[in-house]
């Protein structure tokens, strides 16, 4: 999508390509052919719901799980009969793997680079990341977002082609959140591809390129953040308080409105743009005066409550 | 340096700051000995031990505590810590291996095991007078064949315990068996013939009589040595049955 356009469908391969995965513990499906490719260089997003999948893709991405069917390669490699060669172009910073607690920043970041054939200096890695002064601090006496720093430099210190980082941010005050959200920046702007997995959407819609959203085990949509918002039926909210009461019925009849609400006087519309032109045609009609009133682009919120939503569309 | 050297040394660095396993590995056993050594009559030749002086028989005893401090508490506990922090898992993604973790800490174990040995009896010979093994050999070998098998019930405790405080606990419920059966409360020989004959059927208690046997300067018996290996054997196959990464 980035640096591939211009090349030739047919001999673009994809950093990170996943087809067909399947994988079941004992009679639960938790991932059924999940497909997606991950081009060089950008920041693609796994978003999905608790219980989606999303951890066990990332344990088959990066080996650690076996799949029932479906094919995976990182650069070219399958994690299952290559996995030496793939631990040093991936990254993994995986969730609920820990350290020695007794291990300091220091020995943890010169004990991970001795692991790789051609690592990048840890000094550097450690300013980067602003792990300079905590060096000496062992990892269990480390804050959450400390943590993650050093899980972030001890990903990064084999210079890997892609960094994988499940729910990275997941535990984090949202001061820290923010910060390692431009360190994951920061990581892409070097030349490491991002596979980021995550369950907040203002993450996803803030960091990536393109977004895979998977729901009970099935990817659902496969998009940027904004293709995905334009995707829901009611791409636009409209909202404000009308100098009188207007009748529901009203509202609800305008084209492409989708759901109407009202609090304290205060009205809340889903629709389209055309709905929006509509709801002010009415307001100018009807001598109302709406005061408030706004227009605004729904969030990735709503786009994903529309495509995971009890009943999604892409649910068959 | 390769990965597994580098395991290894932080590992050590990492070892040297657990005061609790320091303590029981190198310091409880010749407090304990000490603590024989200090009860009146046990330095004195003994009728009923065939002329043998009682603390004589504790300085296998307590070379074996070492050991199973070691393998059946601190080792079961660390392995365990680790899996369940996902310490391992974290491994499994770079090009180390999370073997070279489990191999650090069966290389310390046994080797904090041994210096307590060594420990034990310098302190036997300097405080007590007790001679230094009259076959080192045979001592050596027989106490490398102890630690093999206590190791591989090390492995099976880590094995069948989900966390870190159930591995803690699987420990000390084997803890005290095993301290008897080498012998610790009483000496095997002062044990009835049958106690006694059932105590040399366990790992320790067989390792304590072939202890005392080459310390005494002869190779211990075949009984002994066969025992030895077949628990470890059967162990070994059990935690390799059981054991998981995660």
């Amino acid at each position: 999508m980035v640096r591939g356009e211009g090349k030739d469908h047919a001999e673009n391969m994809s950093i990170v390509q996943v087809s067909g995965l399947r994988k079941s513990y004992g009679d639960k499906v938790v991932v059924r052919d999940a497909s997606f490719a991950v081009e060089e260089g950008e920041i693609f997003g796994i978003l999905g719901p608790n219980g989606a999948g999303k951890t066990t893709v990332v344990e088959c991405i990066g080996g650690l799980r076996v799949p029932d069917a479906g094919d995976i390669r990182v650069a070219g490699l399958d994690p299952r009969w290559d996995h030496a060669a793939m631990t040093e172009v991936l990254g993994v910073q995986l969730q609920s793997s820990e350290l020695q607690p007794k291990m300091t920043v220091v020995e943890a970041l010169e004990l991970y680079s001795a692991f790789y054939r051609n690592p990048l200096d840890w000094r550097t890695l450690a300013d980067r990341l602003a792990l300079g002064p905590l060096l000496h601090q062992r990892f269990g006496k480390l804050s959450g977002g400390q943590r993650q720093r050093l899980f972030i430099a001890l990903a990064l210190v084999g210079r890997p082609q892609v960094a994988v980082f499940d729910e990275l941010t997941t535990a984090l005050d949202p001061r820290a959140r923010r910060d390692t959200w431009a360190l994951i920046e920061n990581v892409r702007q070097s030349g490491v591809t991002v596979l980021l997995v995550t369950h907040y959407m203002e993450e996803a819609q803030r960091l990536c390129d393109r977004i895979a959203v998977l729901d009970r085990g099935r990817v659902v949509a496969i998009d940027t953040p904004s293709g995905l918002i334009s995707m829901s039926d009611s791409p636009t909210v409209i909202s404000f308080r009308p100098s009188r009461p207007l009748p529901h019925t009203d509202l609800q009849a305008l084209p492409g409105a989708v759901s109407v609400a009202e609090h304290g006087g205060h009205v809340t519309i889903t629709g389209t743009d055309e709905t929006a032109n509509a709801v002010i045609g009415l307001l100018a009609a009807g001598r109302v005066i709406a005061t408030q009133l706004r227009v605004v682009d729904a969030t990735l919120d709503d786009a994903f409550l529309h495509l995971t939503g009890p009943n999604p569309r892409g649910d068959n | 340096m390769s990965a597994r050297v580098a395991v290894l040394k932080a590992e050590t660095r990492l070892f040297t700051r657990e005061p609790g396993t320091l303590f029981w590995v190198l310091v409880f056993p010749p407090v304990l000995l000490l603590g024989f050594g200090l009860i009146p009559g046990y330095r004195d030749a003994d009728p009923d031990f065939g002329g043998r002086r009682i603390i004589e028989f504790y300085v296998p005893g307590t070379v074996l505590v070492a050991l199973i401090t070691a393998s059946l508490q601190a080792m079961p506990v660390a392995l365990a810590s680790y899996r369940e922090r996902g310490v391992l898992r974290r491994m499994r993604t770079t090009p180390a291996r999370p073997s070279d973790l489990l191999v650090a800490q069966v290389v310390l174990h046994s080797a904090a095991a041994l210096l307590a040995a060594v420990l034990v009896l310098a302190l036997g010979l300097g405080m007590f007078g007790v001679e230094l093994p009259r076959h080192p050999l045979a001592y050596l070998a027989t106490l490398a064949l102890g630690a093999l098998a206590g190791l591989a019930m090390g492995a099976v405790i880590t094995a069948v315990s989900r966390t870190a405080k159930m591995a803690g606990a699987a420990g000390l419920s084997v803890f005290f068996p095993a301290m008897f059966t080498a012998g610790i409360y009483v000496p095997l020989p002062a044990l009835p013939g049958p106690a006694r004959q059932l105590a040399e059927l366990t790992p320790f208690g067989a390792a304590a009589q072939a202890l005392d046997q080459a310390a005494a300067g002869s190779w211990p018996s075949w009984n002994h040595l066969v025992v030895l290996t077949l628990w470890t054997v059967l162990l070994l196959a059990a935690a390799a049955r059981w054991f998981r990464w995660e």
